[in-house]
């Protein structure tokens, strides 16, 4: 099947970026490993923060059903996979998918990537037991299936990440032992941090996870303090029972599908790690093959679902289409992402972008 | 392990569906996973490492990763966390790298 525009990735950026072009005309194909669209904001049953502009005080979920309903306008121009994961993806714009055990092709006239990150792992003695879990999984299996990770739980990582799952731990009824951060402070906004700490949660700073202890799951865990240069230190040990820990220690760009084409690769420690070089157009390095979302930095759905609008208008224009008035919606989109960067929790990501040397 | 009381969601009763770990007969509900019905019933442990032998649970849930990898109606390999659960499915602990597959 050929259609002008490939989506991969139906998460905020995907979303915006389908609905964009289909409002301009634009034939799409979207594809989504996962059973449901939405990407990270099938799980979100917190408030947003961001801006009034961008849904802020929104439930994840609702804006999820808000971005659907736009898509269903168009059924004749919109075709969706789901539990649909892209396998290859090649120059002359074929991309290989596998779906139900059978593996197709499809191909386009653009590419966009809008594939998301995959959430790190932090090394300590066996932390491959089962029950250490990443917190974005423990977020899906509570809130998107409805099952409980364990009954215990230590959270390791105090971003924003950490901060919002611990509570949504405790909405479902998980006792949440503590929070350990490496860090002298929390790296998340306070507001989520002392709502979490009027409920009992022990947060611990220059502390981190020395070693799991069970057989065949965690039965406990042994957290440490860290010195400045944050290396244990020795005598300081303390042992507690948990069956669950839950790992939010950051995302990195999900850039696989990139670095299989040959588009160009920097590595930006405060984008996440390995991100692709993408111009002002949100364009990589190949032609008519564009980017955007947390494949491009991890950032937020707020940011995300802007540069997918821009990546939309970008890719419509690059194709040949009309879009009446794209100079004066472009500059304003770009001026919103500007002011959602910033504020000091917004510093990391102007660093990063100013690597790249690009106006995104 | 099922959340019953949520003060912004509701887990309603779904529907039951039949399937089969390690060839013991064992239940799931309608809008599982594989790997949200294994858990459900409490089983976490899903693989083991290939050189090890060391217990292997899921880790990413999102098909990232291959943690969660298992032998399903005897295919091996599948990530359980995004294989939604169908009746009278095979599910097995996967040895190894799993058995070769005949389709
Ligand atoms: C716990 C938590 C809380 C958050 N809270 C907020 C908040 O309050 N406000 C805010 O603005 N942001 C928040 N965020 C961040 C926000 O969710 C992400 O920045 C945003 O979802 C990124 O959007 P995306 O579309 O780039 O990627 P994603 O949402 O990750 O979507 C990527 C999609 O691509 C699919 N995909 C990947 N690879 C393939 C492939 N090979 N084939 C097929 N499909 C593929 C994935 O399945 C996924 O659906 C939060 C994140 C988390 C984890
Ligand atoms: S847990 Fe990572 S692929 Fe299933």
């Amino acid at each position: 099947m050929h259609k002008e525009v490939i989506i991969i990735g139906a998460g905020p950026a995907g979303l915006t970026a389908a609905s964009q072009l289909l409002k301009i005309g634009v034939e799409v194909m979207l594809i989504d490993r996962n059973d449901l669209v939405g990407g990270q904001l099938t799980k979100q049953t917190h408030m947003f923060f961001g801006s009034e502009k961008q849904h802020a005080s929104k439930r994840g979920i609702d804006i999820l059903t808000m971005l659907d309903e736009k898509l269903k306008q168009y059924p004749n121009k919109l075709t969706v996979f789901t539990q649909t994961t892209v396998v290859g993806l090649y120059n002359d714009k074929v991309v290989t998918c596998i779906k139900d055990d059978r593996y197709f092709k499809l191909s386009a006239d653009a590419i966009i990537i809008a594939t998301g990150a995959s959430e790190k792992s932090l090394p300590f003695e066996n932390n491959d037991l089962p029950g250490v879990y990443a917190a974005g999984a423990v977020q899906t299996l509570m809130n998107v299936y409805g099952v409980k990770p364990g009954h215990k739980v230590l959270m390791v990582g105090s971003g924003n990440i950490g901060l919002i799952v611990s509570y949504q731990l405790m909405q479902a009824g998980v006792h949440v032992v503590g929070l350990v951060e490496a860090a002298d402070h929390i790296s998340g906004y306070l507001v989520h941090a002392s709502k979490i700490k009027r409920l009992g949660v022990d947060l611990w700073m220059n502390t981190s996870v020395k070693k799991a202890i069970g057989v065949d799951s965690v039965e406990a865990v042994e957290i440490w303090q860290l010195d400045d240069q944050w290396q244990g230190i020795p005598g300081t040990e303390k042992q507690l029972e948990v069956d669950t820990i839950c790992i939010a220690v950051g995302l990195a760009p999900l850039t696989e599908l990139l670095q299989q084409i040959g588009a160009e690769v920097v590595y930006i420690r405060e984008l996440g790690g390995n991100v692709p070089r993408v111009n002002k157009h949100y364009e990589t390095s190949i032609n008519n093959v564009f980017a955007c979302g947390d494949v491009t930095g991890i950032e937020e759905a707020s940011s995300a679902m802007i540069a997918g609008e821009i990546t939309g208008i970008e890719t419509a224009l690059k194709l040949g289409y009309h879009v009446p008035n794209h100079t004066a919606k472009l500059t304003q989109l770009h001026c919103d992402l500007d002011t959602l960067r910033q504020g000091p929790h917004g510093s990391k990501i102007r660093q990063g972008i100013a690597k790249l040397g690009v106006q995104l | 392990m099922r959340i019953r009381q949520h003060p912004i969601l509701m887990f309603t009763e779904k529907q039951k569906i039949q399937f089969y770990y390690n060839g013991k007969q064992v239940y799931g509900y309608d809008g599982d996973t594989i790997a949200s019905a294994l858990h459900a019933l409490g089983i976490k442990n899903l693989s083991h490492s290939i050189h090890l032998k060391r217990a292997r649970g899921f880790y990413c849930a999102i098909g990232n990763c291959a943690s969660c990898n298992m032998e399903v109606n005897g295919e091996p390999n599948v990530r359980t966390c995004i294989t939604p659960l169908k009746k009278d499915m095979d599910v097995k602990q996967q040895v190894g790298k799993g058995r070769p597959y005949d389709a």
